[in-house]
């Protein structure tokens, strides 16, 4: 192992765990703001208790969020130095732009909105959560501008070697994020919407068995679900719309992504979407890989048209090599790689799989949605056994589909780490091995990886312990039911 | 003053903020146990900080994300150099963080210990570490030529940068200690203040030292008049606590912390890194610094942005500014 494989596994392990938070944060954020509005508006206490209660489940999770979005704010520096010199002067201001536009605002009124029960008038408490909730997407878009960046450079010019930015408006306007900023929201709302489905219906069924009639929160649960599988099923229509823009983009920007994406191997006039490979996904291979194809479909998602051709991964080698060169430079930092062949097929399996899991787990949610919607039509309540366990388990499928689609975004653009421009400026790509810090021993980098997988192992057992525990509760467990309002006494106190 | 020179200065004064800030709610992590005897003190003091702790952290964020996209070159010699102190950082600031909101979510003694641990050492952790990176940053590191670490991964541990370590703490503690004073009623007021006065004169020794040893080392004629006013300001604190004037002690803490900064900053200016092998390959204002056009459109950022920062952020402090003490701590209500 090199300080190369253990800065991309730490990497890839600390993201998608930041990730695991960040869309149940986003998208709890707004619906608790909107069951908090709802409130306000109407002054019914379901309102209050879906507040209070979903409030409690994303404050908890939100904890988790913050302290893992810290190790990647550091992480470029400690582990990528040589990535961070070679960006910094484009990278760093979304960066900056976040902590400074976003991350204030976010961690100073959500501080107000948990202890500022009582202390602030109801109007301004409310505007304190829609505060956060807007500043959430805010932070998402800035770090997206910068990831969007990294798979599309704009708004430069080479100088001395590096690229410089020239205009922060086309940074910030990039096409990439224009597309990969409402996907990603979008699948934020599919975690949250699934998230309130779930644990809504198994509420249902659980107070239903033992007291069929009379659960004071019937109301909270049922509201609760109908939300949830409304906002579920949306989500995920824009995530399928939002998608397929994305996919128009690669295809422009990113070929060979597109091409790993399908495992396609050979260029496809017009091309046909996979929609099941069996056989060996692997690029040595690639004559035996027999799969299930929907024909002409890839076409259509690449380009708008039945009849597109789609270039295959032998030819795209090729024309990579030509242009960006066949050999890696002769650099001792680039240690073994110094010198010898470039790969540039993305790992193949991963990109196949990745992209289908994304889309098949997101379908999953969505059908769970749906079947909420369908059994709470008009009112009624779900009767069968099996539907709340189903629910529940379908939690897990958002959450896998996120995890997934920035599996295949970012291994998709492997060798790179910066994705050179096809009509953007000439000289501005970087191979991911050349990204890695240059000082820092592999005892470091492994202790680092080690430390950081153990401790966040750890708080992902201790943040289901609490979230289980506050689930179970129900409403009983976040608000006093004979609590006499007491101005003196603090408002959610630690 | 040219763009990069004010955005040094703008990166010395987040550092600033968050020294001043996190400073204070480092201490009192640092003094749960000692100042709170039982559950409901202890809930005091965390509930002090506890719609501000999260704020002051993003000094820290945006002071490296500042960094970042100033002086890209900064940013990356030093958070790879100073690879091992930064590890601790993060890994304190995961547990303090959690802590904070997980402690109270579960009724046992058991479990509210455990985390109390954490608070304390997540308190410890990070204000060493912080001292430690930046008097190291002020010291030097063996960087080579292209800014990179030479040598073993304990070259940050230094001992000057280890004074420095110490430094950071035993102001956060003092600091700490004195906005307890402030910020509690009853008992618990008057603990933090008599525990202020005894640990003061000893705990502010290694700052002092700091600054010394830094004027010696790297600081110029003029970084003498910012040092001589910290000593002035930090007598002064002294004083006023003693006499009982809580508020001009905790003002004038923040003064003395102030002119520290520029004390180091001061010796460390023209460089923003300096390499301690080789003069020429020092990172300083001039070469580590991003494109006049990254810097000018990171000055309308701040220009806009930070004001609103600190007007909410003082906001904040004004509607939480009530003394907290024993009676107002609502009785646990979880599952
Ligand atoms: C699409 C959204 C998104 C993405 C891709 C990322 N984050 Fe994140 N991050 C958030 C959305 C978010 C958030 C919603 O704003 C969080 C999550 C939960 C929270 O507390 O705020 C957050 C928290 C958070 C924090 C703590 C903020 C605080 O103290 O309040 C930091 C420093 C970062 N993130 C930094 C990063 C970096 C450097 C990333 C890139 C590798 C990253 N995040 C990916
Ligand atoms: C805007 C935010 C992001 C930036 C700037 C970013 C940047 C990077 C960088 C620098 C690397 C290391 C180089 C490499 O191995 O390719 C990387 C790898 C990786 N990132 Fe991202 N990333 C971002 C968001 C995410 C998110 C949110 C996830 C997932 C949840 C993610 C998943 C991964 C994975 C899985 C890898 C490992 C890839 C590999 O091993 O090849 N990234 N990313
Ligand atoms: C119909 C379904 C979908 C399509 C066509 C689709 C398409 C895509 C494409 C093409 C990308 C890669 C963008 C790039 O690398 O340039 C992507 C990334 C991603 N997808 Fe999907 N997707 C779908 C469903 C979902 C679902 C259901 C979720 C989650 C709930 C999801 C979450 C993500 C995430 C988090 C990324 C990485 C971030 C980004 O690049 O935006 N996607 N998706």
């Amino acid at each position: 192992m090199d300080v190369l494989d253990i800065a991309r596994w730490q990497f890839g392990v600390t993201t998608v765990y930041h990730f695991l938070m960040v869309p149940l944060t986003i998208g709890l954020a707004l619906l608790v703001a909107v069951m908090q509005t709802a409130w306000y508006r109407t002054g019914k206490p379901q309102y209050l208790k879906m507040t209070k209660f979903w409030g409690k489940l994303m404050l908890i999770n939100f904890a988790m969020g913050v302290v893992t979005g810290i190790v990647q704010e550091f992480q470029f520096g400690m582990n990528w130095s040589a990535y961070s010199r070679f960006v910094g002067d484009v990278f760093g201001a979304p960066l900056a732009m976040e902590g400074l536009l976003a991350f204030f605002v976010e961690s100073t009124f959500l501080g107000l909105w948990i202890f500022g029960w009582e202390r602030l008038s109801k109007r301004v408490h409310l505007a304190c959560i829609w505060a956060f909730s807007l500043a959430t997407m805010a932070s998402a878009y800035f770090i997206l501008a910068a990831n969007s960046w990294m798979q599309h450079p704009v708004g430069i010019e080479y100088v001395n070697g590096k690229p410089q930015l020239n205009s922060i408006w086309a940074l910030l306007t990039n096409s990439t994020v224009l597309a990969a900023f409402p996907h990603t929201i979008a699948g934020c709302f599919a975690v949250a919407g699934t998230f309130l489905v779930g644990i809504a219906a198994w509420h249902l069924a659980r107070k239903h068995r033992t007291s069929p009639s009379d659960d004071p929160d019937r109301k909270v649960w049922f509201a609760s679900l109908r939300l949830g599988s409304w906002v579920g099923l949306v989500a995920f229509a824009a995530v399928a719309l939002t998608g397929d823009l994305q996919s128009k983009l690669m295809f422009e920007q990113q070929p060979m992504k597109m091409a790993a994406a399908e495992a396609l191997c050979h260029t496809e006039k017009p091309a046909g979407f996979s929609v099941f490979a069996y056989g060996d996904v692997q690029r040595a291979d690639c004559e035996s890989v027999k799969s299930i194809t929907v024909p002409a479909l890839l076409s259509f998602l690449a380009n708008g048209d039945f009849s597109s051709e789609v270039k295959g991964i032998e030819q795209l080698v090729g024309e990579y090599k030509t242009r960006y060169g066949a050999n890696y430079p002769v650099d001792p930092r680039l240690g073994e790689l110094s010198g010898k062949p470039i790969d540039y097929v993305p790992n193949l399996p991963v990109t196949y799989w990745g992209f289908r899991l994304m889309i098949g787990f997101g379908a999953i949610a969505a059908m769970a949605a749906a079947l909420a919607l369908w059994l709470t039509r008009r009112g009624r309540v779900p009767r069968s056994r099996w539907f709340a366990p189903v629910a529940l388990l379908s939690i897990a499928t958002p959450f896998l589909a996120n995890s997934f689609g920035w599996i295949f975004t970012e291994m998709g653009r492997q060798p790179f780490v910066v994705v050179p421009n096809p009509t953007g400026v000439d000289g501005v790509w970087m191979y991911t091995a050349q990204a890695v810090s240059a000082g820092v021993t592999v005892g470091e980098a492994l202790f680092s990886l080690i430390a950081l997988t153990t401790v966040y192992g750890v708080l992902a057992v201790v943040e289901v312990f609490l979230l289980r525990r506050f689930v179970r509760a129900g409403v009983e467990g976040v608000m006093p039911p004979d609590r006499t309002p007491d101005s003196d006494a603090l408002a959610f106190a630690y | 003053m040219d763009l990069p020179v004010i955005w040094f200065v703008i990166i010395a004064l987040l550092w600033l903020g968050y020294l001043f800030l996190e400073g204070f709610d480092f201490g009192v992590g640092m003094l749960l146990p000692v100042l709170g005897r039982d559950e409901t003190e202890r809930r005091v003091l965390i509930n002090t900080i506890g719609p501000v702790w999260d704020g002051n952290e993003v000094w820290l964020l945006v002071a490296a994300g500042a960094t970042f996209a100033a002086f890209p070159g900064w940013y990356a010699s030093l958070f790879s150099a100073a690879y091992l102190p930064l590890l601790f950082v993060l890994l304190a600031l995961i547990g303090r963080g959690v802590a904070f909101e997980y402690r109270g979510k579960v009724d046992s003694p058991r479990w509210r210990r455990n985390w109390d641990r954490v608070i304390v050492i997540g308190s410890w952790v990070p204000a060493l570490g912080v001292g430690l990176v930046l008097s190291t940053n002020v010291f030097g590191l063996p960087l080579d030529a292209r800014g990179d670490r030479v040598g073993s991964a304990f070259a940050a541990f230094q001992w000057p940068a280890l004074l420095g370590a110490v430094a950071v703490a035993g102001f956060a503690l003092v600091h700490g200690a004195v906005f307890l004073s402030l910020k509690t009623d009853g008992e618990i007021r008057h603990r933090a203040r008599s525990l202020a006065l005894r640990v003061a004169p000893v705990a502010l020794l290694p700052l002092v030292a700091l600054l010394v040893l830094v004027q010696s080392r790297e600081g110029f004629t003029w970084t003498l008049v910012p040092l001589m006013l910290a000593l002035v300001a930090v007598v002064i604190a002294l004083l006023r606590l003693r006499v009982g004037r809580e508020g001009q002690a905790f003002a004038g803490l923040g003064i003395a912390l102030a002119l520290s900064v520029v004390t180091l900053f001061g010796a460390l200016f023209p460089d923003v890194l300096p390499s301690t092998l080789d003069v020429a390959n020092s990172l300083t204002v001039r070469n580590a610094a991003s494109s006049p056009y990254t810097l000018g459109v990171m000055s309308w950022v701040a220009l806009f942005g930070t004001p609103a920062v600190l007007v909410y952020q003082g906001w904040t402090y004004w509607v939480f500014r009530k003394r907290i003490s024993t009676a107002h701590i609502p009785p646990v209500h979880v599952p």
